[in-house]
């Protein structure tokens, strides 16, 4: 007979969190709705939003590199030369709209003027033609005026751009993203693991050592809050070196959205409590967590900015919970917001969470 | 044998609604021995057993185990008793090792993984999982869990149920290795073969009451005693005896 230590419920809580961490690892849903699922979507809208507008141009083979036109095309960013087609293909790439237009330049060494520039438009890409456009005759403009012998202009044009954050696709993907894979890991990971530990009945054997039913409570939610920040930041840091997601503020922000993730896993995982409590077996979770992730997965931001949605939906969408979560998390990444500069977000969190964890406290069973 | 009593039953009652499981049970256990709870299904076994571990509630009556009150020191009680529960799973997703760590970390008692596992011959399986070993494995496992805490008295709920005649014997041997090192064991079985050879005294429960307590030999000289015979003559041996004969006494599992 050995009781040489007094019983200590924080260890007991700790070897909770530890076996329970272990096994979410292994599960292989968790990892998939919490990290795969995001960066794929991630990595979809990564690739295809790029960030900007780019015109493609044909160019002919045999162009001189030193003509002045051509080298002012090459030097705007958003026009992509195309300079490896035949003038057959360039002209069946035009009428797709693969081409966005097609320009060949005219050398005149005698006279004037000393180029004559020929743009084929289509009407398959009319919206980027008219940009095209208005480029050309800003090259135009800015060539004439710098010809020798040109007559004094009569009107000058000064350009200046303001200096701002580019907006990419990636600062509204990544957070939407991040808010749904914490709304998916505590909703269906705390629903499935409490229910099934509690059918196979691995809590009653639980209850049969000293352990007290709140350690039990706050090692499985230890383990899960620690596996989905871990999950958040991967994300976070995958966005960032690989699709240029804005962080203002470098480090603190990424504290910032731990932070906030980790109070939005906690209200979700509420939700989680709860199913958990009314489901009567393993496979009547997923249509019920569905009820609850479904309608916030496509009506809280994550792939379409709510402003985009009709006026009947504007309601549903400003009541749900991870309509929050996102807002505060782009506020806090992309304009560089402090956790007070959220703080009515916050509010509405924290309203969810008392909501959902009374009703939670009422449902939720043991056996 | 010293006959001291280390659980005490006195007038225990559990109610369910206007059914009752578990109808006036008294009954001792005394320290050391192996005490067989027999009886058909639903007769209460498992309920009794249960209120014993501190996992179910009475309705009135008195508990004393091993000198504490269910009611007043349930927490007490769970730190000197080990329970097999029927049918209970393991959590998922971890290997043996990491199932011992779990509860040596819940009765907050350090113990070596593989020294537990090596008391049931599991040291081999110490990475598998629960659900991949087979059913003797399952209980030795079981049992193996309740001696984490070095317990006063386990509790084991039908623990050879569904096992072959090989691994309900070696079982036995386990079982009784518990007792000679001093824990007392309560169990309960449908098998009276196995409780006529484990156990020291049995108590049969029916209908939520118990209607006899002794050793068996003693149940057995009694009813014989009476002038009972079994209708066809019992031979030296029987077809169990025939099947160890036949297949060995060695444990068939991958």
């Amino acid at each position: 007979m050995n009781q040489p230590l007094p019983y200590s419920n924080f260890k007991a809580t700790l070897a909770m969190a530890k076996a329970s961490f272990r096994s979410i690892l292994r599960s292989p849903s968790s990892v998939v709705f919490t990290l795969a699922f995001p960066l794929v979507f991630i990595l979809v809208f990564g690739f295809i939003g790029g960030g900007g507008i780019t015109i493609d141009v044909g160019v002919a083979k045999n162009n001189n590199p030193q003509n002045p036109i051509y080298q002012a095309l090459k030097k705007i960013k958003a026009i992509q030369l195309v300079e490896t087609e035949t003038p057959e293909e360039m002209k069946s790439e035009l009428e797709k709209g693969r081409l966005d237009g097609i320009v060949s330049v005219q050398n005149n060494p005698e006279k004037l003027p000393a180029y004559t520039v020929n743009v084929q438009y289509t009407k398959a890409s009319l919206e980027k033609g008219n940009i095209l456009k208005s480029l050309l005759n800003n090259v135009f403009y800015q060539i004439n005026l710098h010809a020798p012998n040109s007559p004094p202009p009569l009107a000058e044009l000064r350009e200046v751009t303001v200096e701002g954050r580019i907006y990419k696709t990636i600062d509204f993907i990544l957070p939407g993203q991040l808010g749904f894979s914490l709304l998916s890991t505590g909703v269906f990971g705390t629903a499935f693991v409490f229910l099934s530990l509690r059918l196979t009945l691995v809590i009653k054997r639980f209850f049969a050592t000293p352990v007290q039913r709140y350690s039990i409570v706050l090692g499985e939610a230890l383990a899960r809050i620690t596996f989905a920040l871990i999950g958040a930041l991967i994300i976070i840091l995958i966005g960032h070196f690989a699709f240029g997601f804005t962080l203002i503020h470098g480090f603190i922000t990424v504290v910032n959205m731990l932070i906030l993730a980790a109070i939005g896993i906690i209200v979700f995982m509420g939700f989680g409590f709860i199913i958990s409590g009314i489901a009567k077996n393993e496979s009547s979770v997923p249509p019920i967590a569905n009820i609850v992730t479904l309608p916030q997965f496509l009506l809280s931001g994550t792939f379409f900015s709510i402003s985009a949605f009709p006026n009947r939906l504007q309601p549903i969408s400003k009541a749900l919970p991870l309509t929050y979560l996102n807002d505060a998390m782009r506020k806090v990444a992309f304009e560089g917001a402090g956790l007070t500069d959220v703080g009515h977000q916050l509010l509405i969190l924290a309203i969810w969470g008392i909501a959902v964890y009374a009703v939670a406290v009422k449902t939720f069973k043991w056996e | 044998m010293n006959l001291k009593p280390i659980i005490t039953v006195k007038n225990l009652v559990k109610k369910y609604g206007s059914f009752t499981a578990v109808d006036q049970i008294s009954f001792e256990v005394f320290e050391g021995e192996i005490f067989g709870l027999l009886g058909p299904n639903g007769a209460g076994k498992t309920t009794t057993l249960e209120i014993l571990e501190t996992l179910r509630d009475k309705t009135s009556g008195e508990v004393m185990v091993d000198g504490f009150s269910v009611d007043r020191d349930p927490g007490s009680i769970k730190k000197r008793i080990g329970v097999q529960l029927q049918a209970a799973g393991y959590y998922p997703n971890l290997n043996l090792t990491e199932l011992i760590e779990l509860f040596s970390g819940l009765y907050g008692i350090k113990v070596s993984p593989l020294e537990m596992l090596g008391k049931v011959s599991l040291v081999d399986k110490a990475k598998a999982r629960y659900k991949e070993l087979s059913g003797g494995q399952k209980q030795r496992f079981s049992i193996a869990t309740t001696l984490i805490n070095n317990p006063r008295i386990v509790f084991l709920d039908e623990p050879t149920t569904g096992l072959d005649p090989q691994a309900r014997r070696n079982l036995w041997d386990l079982i009784r290795n518990i007792r000679n090192a001093g824990t007392t064991v309560v169990i309960t079985t449908h098998y009276m073969d196995e409780a006529e050879v484990l156990c020291d005294r049995v108590a049969f429960v029916d209908a939520g009451k118990v209607i006899g307590i002794n050793s068996p030999d003693h149940f057995i000289d009694k009813l014989v005693a009476s002038g009972f015979e079994r209708e066809k003559q019992v031979k030296s041996a029987n077809l169990e005896d025939v099947f160890i004969h036949l297949t060995g006494k060695d444990l068939r599992e991958m």
